[in-house]
C-alpha cells in the first residue's frame, strides 16, 4: 500500500471486523479495491487496480475530491477465487463513514455470488464488461449494473464487424463461425445470443470449449482446421488467449480473421505470442495509450509527484491500465450525480450511489471536459437499462500496439434486449421477485 | 487431575455405549456446541457469520466426508468436489421443480442423489487400490462438471450454466440473515458429525477401518468387500452432497460449476491430510487451518503495513502470503504427519498423567 490515510490504518487494525466505526464523521467516500495480484489473472487484477486508484488519487490530488469528499479504499486479494471474493466483501462493505460505495467484483463468478449479498446490503455491485448480462434489466435487478457493455451487446456488434468487413449483414448467409470460449461461465455467456444471430443472419456457428485454464488447445484448433471458418471469436482468458494465437499459427489459420472479446485483447495477451499475434483483431469498450488528456492529468498530479500505483510505467495507457480508469471514471461520476440530488460535499451511501448510476447520463461534451473523448463511449443509464452504452471499438495488434480500426460500433439491442428481459423474466420468476414499476422511479 | 476417567464407573450398557464415554469430554462438547449455538451469535458480527463461520462449517463438512472414505476406509478420493456438485445442483433442481419442496428434504435427497454418484464411481474400487482410484475417482471429478456444463436441465436451461439458490424456509420461518444461515448450517453439520462419530465406532465404522488395514485379511475375517467400499463411497458422497447443498443455499447463493472444480477437490483432500486423516476432529481442525489461514496472514499483513506505516508493494504480499501459507502447510507436515488432531490427542494424553508424569 503506498498511500496512506488515519482511516486506513485504523480499520486495518480492526480488520476483523469491527471497522468503520473509526471514521464515523469524515467526508471520505470508501471504495473496495477488491482485486487480484496472484495467479493466472494478475495481469488483469494489477493493470485494472492501478488504472482504478490512480484515477482516485487523481481526483483527490487534482480536484480534492467530489465537491472535498475525498475518496479512499482498501486493497484485498479475491485470488480470482470466489470464496475469497465473498470473504473480501463482507470485510470491506461497512468500512469508511458510508460503508463501501459500490464494488467492482472483476470476475464474473464473483459478481455471481454478490448479487443477492450486494442487493440485500445495498451495495451496487458495478459489473463493467463482465458479470451477468440479463441483469441489465434494471427493474428485476436494481443494485446489479453490468455497465457499458455486456457480452451480449459485444457479440452483436462483433457480428456487424464481420458483416461490415463482408460488405453488407446478408452477405453473412452461408458463412462459417467458430465460437473458441472459455468453458467457464463467462465463457458460455455469449452461446445463446450466437445462436439466435446465426438463424437470422444464416450463418453456421461452431461452439469449442477449451477448459481452463486453457494452456491444451491442439484438439480445438485441429477441428478449427477442419472446419475451416471465415471467422473464429475467441472468447478467452488469461493464458488461453496467448496459446490460442500460437496454436492458430501452427494450424495456419490467419490471425486477422480472429476476433477476441474484450478479455482477450490486452498488451498481456498477445505480447507472449509474439510474432503468432500479429494482425489479431480485439473488441474494447476501451482503448489503450496514453495520449488522452486524463491520462496525461494521471501522469502530471500522480505520478510526477512519486504516489502513482504501477511499478512498472510502461503499463500507464496500457488495456487493461485504462480499463482501469474507466471503473473509476464510472464510480466517481456516479458519485457526483448522487451528489447533485442528496446533498454536495456529503459522501453517499450504497443506495444513494444506486440511484446516482441509474440517473448517470454522459454525453460527449461531458466526456470532454473528463478528458476522456474517445477513450470511452458515452453512457446514458436509466432504470430500465443499467448496460447504457453498448459500443464496442475494434482494435488490430500491429505487433508493437493495439491500433483502433474502427469508430464506435453499436450493438444491435433489438436482438439483445428481448434475451436479456426474458432470462431476467425467468430468474425474478425463480426468485419470487416482483419488477419495480420504472415509470414510478424518481 | 482435571481430565482423568478414574471413579467414573459405567453400570449400564447405555452409559458404556456412549459417543463420549469420559465425563469431561462430554461436558467439553456440550460446552462448545452450546457456545456455538449461543454464545457465537452473541459476539460475532455479520462478517464473521458470512465470510469465516459458515465457509469454514460447509468445508469441514466436505472434509468429514473425504475423511470417512479415505481416513477410515482407505479409498484416495479426488471426486470430492464433484460429489458438492452434484448435492448443490441437486438441491437447486428439488427446490425449483416440485413446489412446497421443504428444503431439508431437499437436502437429504440432494445428498442421497450424490451417494448413488459415488456408488458409481466407486464401482472400480473393487478392482483397483491407492493412486489408481484416485485416478479414477478423477473421471468422476471431470464427469460430472462436464455434465452439469453440457446438460441444459441441470441449470434450469440458464446461458451461462449458473444456478441461484432460492429461500431457505422451514415450517413457515425464513432464513435470512447470515447469522441464521450460520445457525442452520451449524444445526446440520452438528448432527451429522456427530453421526459420523458414532457411526465410526459401530460395526460398519469397524468394518471401514479393517479394509483400510489390510482388505485381504478383512475379506478373511468375513467383511464383504464390495457392501464396506461402496457403503464408504455412499456415506462419503452423501456428506459431500449435503456441504455442496449448503455451499449454494447457505453461502454463496449462486454458484457455477466450475466453483467445484479439481482445485476444490485438492483443497479438500489437503484439509484431511493436515488436519489428521482418519479423525473427525481433524477434518474441523484442517478446514480451519486451510480456510482461515490465507485469510488471518492477510488481515496481518495489511494490519502490520499500515501500522508501521510500511511501503509495502500489494503484489508482493499477495505472493508472500501464498509463501507463508505454503511453508506451513511444509512444517506441520514435518512436524506432525500425523495432523494437527494428533496433537491434540498428545495433548489429551499428557493431561491424563498431569501433574504426575510417571
Amino acid at each position: 500500500m503506498k498511500r496512506k490515510h488515519p482511516v486506513l490504518a485504523l480499520t486495518a487494525a480492526a480488520a476483523l471486523g469491527y471497522a468503520g466505526l473509526a471514521a464515523s464523521q469524515a467526508k471520505e467516500q470508501f471504495v473496495p479495491a477488491n482485486f487480484y495480484w496472484v495467479g493466472p489473472y494478475a495481469p488483469g487484477g494489477s493493470g485494472i487496480s492501478g488504472g482504478m486508484l490512480d484515477y482516485f488519487k487523481l481526483i483527490n490530488n487534482r480536484d480534492g475530491g467530489v465537491n472535498g469528499v475525498k475518496f479512499t479504499w482498501e486493497k484485498c486479494e479475491t485470488e480470482y477465487n470466489n470464496a475469497r471474493g465473498v470473504e473480501c466483501y463482507e470485510r470491506s462493505k461497512k468500512k469508511g463513514p458510508t460503508g463501501a460505495t459500490l464494488i467492482h467484483p472483476l470476475s464474473t463468478g464473483i459478481t455471481y455470488s454478490l448479487i443477492e449479498k450486494g442487493t440485500q446490503d445495498k451495495i451496487p455491485i458495478v459489473s463493467v464488461g463482465y458479470g451477468r448480462t440479463d441483469a441489465a434489466d434494471g427493474r428485476i435487478f436494481p443494485y446489479v449494473f453490468p455497465m457499458i457493455t455486456t457480452y451480449w451487446s459485444q457479440n452483436t456488434a462483433k457480428i456487424k464487424f464481420m458483416g461490415q468487413k463482408a460488405g453488407g449483414m446478408d452477405k453473412l448467409k452461408g458463412k462459417k463461425i467458430v465460437n473458441l470460449y472459455h468453458d467457464s461461465a463467462y465463457g458460455k455467456e455469449t452461446i445463446p445470443v450466437l445462436d439466435a444471430q446465426a438463424k437470422k443472419y444464416g450463418f453456421q456457428v461452431t461452439h469449442i470449449a477449451v477448459p481452463h485454464p486453457g494452456n491444451e488447445q491442439q484438439a480445438q484448433w485441429l477441428q478449427i482446421r477442419q472446419i475451416q471458418p471465415d471467422w473464429v471469436i475467441l472468447r478467452g482468458w488469461g493464458v488461453m488467449n496467448p496459446t490460442a494465437l500460437k496454436a492458430a499459427q501452427r494450424a495456419g489459420f490467419p490471425r486477422d480473421k480472429i476476433i477476441g472479446v474484450w478479455w482477450s485483447g490486452a498488451e498481456e495477451d498477445v505480447i507472449p505470442a509474439g510474432d503468432a499475434a500479429k494482425g489479431y483483431i480485439a473488441a474494447g469498450f476501451n482503448v489503450s495509450g496514453a495520449n488522452y488528456p486524463v491520462i496525461k492529468d494521471i501522469q502530471k498530479y500522480v505520478y510526477a509527484k512519486g504516489e502513482g500505483e504501477m511499478e512498472d510505467k510502461s503499463r500507464v495507457g496500457s488495456i487493461y491500465y485504462n480499463r482501469g480508469v474507466v471503473f473509476a471514471i464510472v464510480t466517481v461520476e456516479a458519485v457526483r450525480k448522487a451528489q447533485e440530488r442528496f446533498g454536495k460535499g456529503q459522501p453517499m451511501t450504497g443506495e444513494q450511489v444506486r440511484w446516482g448510476l441509474e440517473n448517470l447520463s454522459m454525453d460527449d461534451g461531458y466526456l470532454k471536459k473528463l478528458g476522456a473523448t474517445g477513450f470511452m463511449q458515452p453512457l446514458k443509464l436509466s432504470c430500465m437499462d443499467h448496460e447504457g452504452g453498448g459500443q464496442v471499438k475494434f482494435q488490430q495488434w500491429d505487433g508493437k500496439q493495439w491500433k483502433v480500426i474502427t469508430d464506435w460500433i453499436s450493438s444491435d439491442q433489438s436482438i439483445v434486449r428481448p434475451m436479456i428481459e426474458a432470462s431476467a423474466a425467468q430468474y425474478a420468476k425463480e426468485k419470487g421477485i416482483t419488477p419495480r414499476d420504472c415509470s414510478k422511479e424518481k | 487431575m482435571l481430565y482423568r476417567e478414574a471413579g467414573q464407573f459405567k453400570s449400564t450398557y447405555a452409559e458404556d455405549q456412549q459417543i463420549f464415554p469420559i465425563r469431561q469430554d462430554r461436558i467439553g462438547v456440550l460446552l462448545f456446541i452450546a457456545f456455538a449455538f449461543v454464545g457465537v451469535p452473541l459476539v460475532a458480527n455479520q462478517y464473521w457469520f458470512a465470510a469465516i463461520l459458515t465457509p469454514f462449517l460447509i468445508f469441514s463438512l466436505a472434509a468429514l466426508g473425504l475423511n470417512i472414505l479415505t481416513g477410515y476406509a482407505g479409498q484416495l478420493s479426488l471426486g470430492t468436489a464433484a460429489f458438492m456438485a452434484v448435492g448443490a445442483f441437486m438441491a437447486y433442481n428439488f427446490e425449483l421443480r416440485i413446489p412446497g419442496m421443504p428444503i431439508l428434504v431437499s437436502f437429504a435427497l440432494a445428498g442421497l442423489c450424490a451417494a448413488l454418484v459415488g456408488i458409481v464411481f466407486g464401482l472400480p474400487s473393487l478392482r483397483i487400490k491407492g493412486f489408481y482410484l484416485a485416478v479414477a475417482t478423477l473421471a468422476c471429478q471431470f464427469f460430472v462438471l462436464w455434465a452439469l456444463q453440457r446438460f441444459g436441465w441441470f441449470s434450469n436451461y440458464s446461458s451461462s450454466g449458473v444456478i441461484t439458490a432460492g429461500t431457505i424456509e422451514i415450517f413457515g420461518y425464513r432464513f435470512e440473515t447470515a447469522a441464521q444461515k450460520y445457525l442452520l448450517t451449524l444445526a446440520i453439520v452438528s448432527v451429522m458429525a456427530l453421526a459420523a462419530k458414532n457411526l465410526m465406532r459401530s460395526e460398519t465404522g469397524r468394518a471401514f477401518m479393517a479394509v483400510r488395514d489390510m482388505d485381504v485379511a478383512a475379506e478373511v475375517i468375513g467383511i464383504p468387500m464390495m457392501k464396506t467400499k461402496l457403503l464408504a463411497f455412499a456415506i462419503s458422497s452423501f456428506y459431500c452432497g449435503v456441504a455442496g447443498a449448503l455451499y449454494a443455499f447457505c453461502y454463496l447463493g449462486t454458484v457455477e460449476p466450475e466453483a467445484f472444480n479439481l482445485d476444490l477437490s485438492f483443497r479438500i483432500l489437503f484439509m484431511i491430510i493436515i488436519g489428521g486423516v482418519g479423525t473427525i476432529l481433524g477434518s474441523f481442525l484442517g478446514a480451519a487451518f486451510i480456510t482461515l489461514l490465507p485469510i488471518f496472514l492477510n488481515v496481518l499483513f495489511g494490519g502490520i503495513s499500515s501500522f508501521f506505516q510500511v511501503e509495502i508493494s500489494h503484489a508482493w504480499l499477495s505472493n508472500i502470503e501464498l509463501i507463508i501459507f505454503g511453508g506451513l502447510i511444509v512444517f506441520f507436515l514435518i512436524v506432525e504427519p500425523h495432523g494437527l488432531a494428533r496433537l491434540w490427542q498428545i495433548g489429551k494424553e499428557k493431561l491424563r498423567l498431569w501433574p504426575f508424569p510417571h
